[in-house]
């Protein structure tokens, strides 16, 4: 056969219906300081591994809190814990607490 | 000496009082046949979920133990430079403040959020209402369990010819969102921002425990459209602008939180009296440092939200400004 290079994409859409909102809502009871984030980037302008990887740590939690669980796992595998996103949140948010709790209730995903 | 006021909204009625105090006599001209204006309709006010009647109730009082005169069910058609002229007649005045507010806007100009024609598709202003009156329900009358609330519906808006930015909608919004969660404990709370405008003392303060204390998800995108589902409910698409993904959801209720529009039943005889409009047709005073509550006619003054979006405690401050203004004024005849 011959390959035309079509294919069947998948839908891009987060989709809060089908999404299980369940671990997220875990993860928030369990921290509920990451709900106060302000998308202002500071963590992610200052991380030691988004500067050298494409690891944005504001859009992986983010995208957490969507119940997008797919990449965030082996995203965060990317942190090396060294903490500086937490010397700058505004909001005083536990960055590293978030890290760590999001691959403990990530790990099967 | 007589000074006529138009409009009993908060900015009318400090207006009217300050006047007293600084020996002048006022007169409030009202259309409708109470006054209060749009307070009437709020439930609790932002940032102290103090209720209404603690506001004006005082006011009320202090506008009868005063004996201010009243003209309610009397709309004012024109001023003129010896007074104003009235559906009931002309009422002379050395001066006259105009505090006639402004008009909420009407969420069925956007078509795409399906207010008036699908169920469970709601504004601010019904809320309060509903509210009030002590049920907030689905139109089945059971409970929502998803809610969404959607920011800027009339303002930042050129589809709808509306500029500016409503400046209370975003903290109503907070308010109102902290409501829903004491009223459905059980519930999912999401606000669809394109800024959040926190400006006022406490007002921040609000909105972290929205996140924190009251677990209410805030998602930075503008709803484009919303579609009925079987069911009574309204499903609702955005981008997820902090991802860079759209966003669909189904929810049991959206609500919409409409702007503070001009008060476009008095534009056309203020443009007669030769007062100006600014873009978004409030009117524009003389200019927004020391003539903030002047006009570009002498004898006319405003203040309140004729000029701008504003809040209880911004109306009132003007009203006290403008009494001071007046009084000048008539001082130097
Ligand atoms: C959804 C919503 C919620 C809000 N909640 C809060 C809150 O919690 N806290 C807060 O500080 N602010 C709040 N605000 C803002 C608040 O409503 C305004 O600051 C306030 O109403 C302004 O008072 P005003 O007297 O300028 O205008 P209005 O309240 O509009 O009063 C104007 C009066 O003038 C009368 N009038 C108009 N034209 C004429 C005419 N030609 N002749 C005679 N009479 C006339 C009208 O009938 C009306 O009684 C909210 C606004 C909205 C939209
Ligand atoms: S702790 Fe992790 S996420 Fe935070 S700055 Fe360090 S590497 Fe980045
Ligand atoms: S620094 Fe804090 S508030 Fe800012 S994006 Fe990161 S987690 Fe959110
Ligand atoms: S106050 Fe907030 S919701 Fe209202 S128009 Fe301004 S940005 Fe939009």
């Amino acid at each position: 056969m011959i390959d035309f290079g079509f294919g069947v994409n998948t839908a891009r859409a987060i989709n809060m219906d089908t999404n299980d909102l369940d671990t997220a809502r875990e993860i928030f009871d369990r921290l509920p300081d990451l709900q106060t984030c302000i998308a202002c980037g500071s963590c992610t302008a200052t991380c030691t591994a988004g500067a050298i990887t494409s690891f944005n740590f504001r859009k992986v939690h983010t995208l957490v809190r969507r119940g997008e669980y797919g990449e965030a796992y082996a995203e965060m595998s990317k942190c090396m814990l060294c903490g500086k996103c937490r010397l700058v949140c505004p909001r005083g948010i536990n960055t590293r607490g978030v890290v760590m709790l999001i691959k403990k209730k990530l790990g099967d995903y | 000496m007589k000074v006529t006021v138009i409009g009993g909204g908060v900015a009318g009625i400090q207006t009217a009082l300050a006047l007293k105090g600084l020996g002048l006599k006022p007169v409030i001209i009202e259309k409708e046949d109470t006054l209060g204006g749009k307070l009437r309709g709020w439930h609790k006010l932002f940032p102290t979920m103090t209720p209404v009647g603690e506001v004006l109730e005082p006011l009320l009082r202090e506008l009868r133990e005063q004996n201010i005169p009243i003209m309610a069910s009397t709309e004012v058609l024109g001023i003129e430079t010896d007074g104003v002229i009235t559906s009931h007649g002309k009422v002379e005045s050395r001066a006259t403040v105009v505090c006639s507010g402004f008009d909420l806007f009407d969420a069925t100009l956007k078509e795409e959020y399906g207010y008036g024609i699908y169920d469970n598709v709601i504004t601010s202003a019904d809320l309060e209402r509903m509210m009030n009156n002590g049920k907030v329900a689905l139109v089945d009358g059971t409970q929502p369990r998803r809610i969404a609330f959607l920011h800027c519906v009339g303002s930042r808006d050129e589809k709808v010819q509306q500029r500016h930015c409503s400046k209370v909608c975003c903290v109503t919004g907070v308010k109102q969102a902290i409501e829903m969660r004491r009223w459905f404990p059980q519930s999912e709370i999401y606000n669809f921002y394109m800024d959040i405008r926190m400006f006022g003392s406490g007002y921040e303060e609000m909105y972290r425990s929205a996140q924190q204390e009251h677990g209410i998800q805030f998602i930075r995108g503008r709803i484009s459209e919303a579609a009925p589902v079987p069911g009574g409910k309204v499903q609702i698409k955005a981008e997820d602008t902090l991802i860079g993904r759209p966003l669909k959801m189904t929810v049991d209720m959206l609500i919409l939180l409409i702007g503070m529009t001009a008060g476009c039943s008095n534009s056309h005889w203020a443009e007669c009296a030769g007062l100006e409009q600014s873009d978004s047709h409030f009117m524009r005073p003389l200019n927004v440092f020391e003539g903030n509550v002047r006009s570009a006619l002498p004898n006319v003054f405003y203040a309140g939200t004729v000029t701008a979006p504003k809040t209880i405690g911004e109306s009132l401050n003007e009203a006290n400004a403008v009494a001071f203004r007046v009084a000048e004024y008539l001082k130097g005849l």
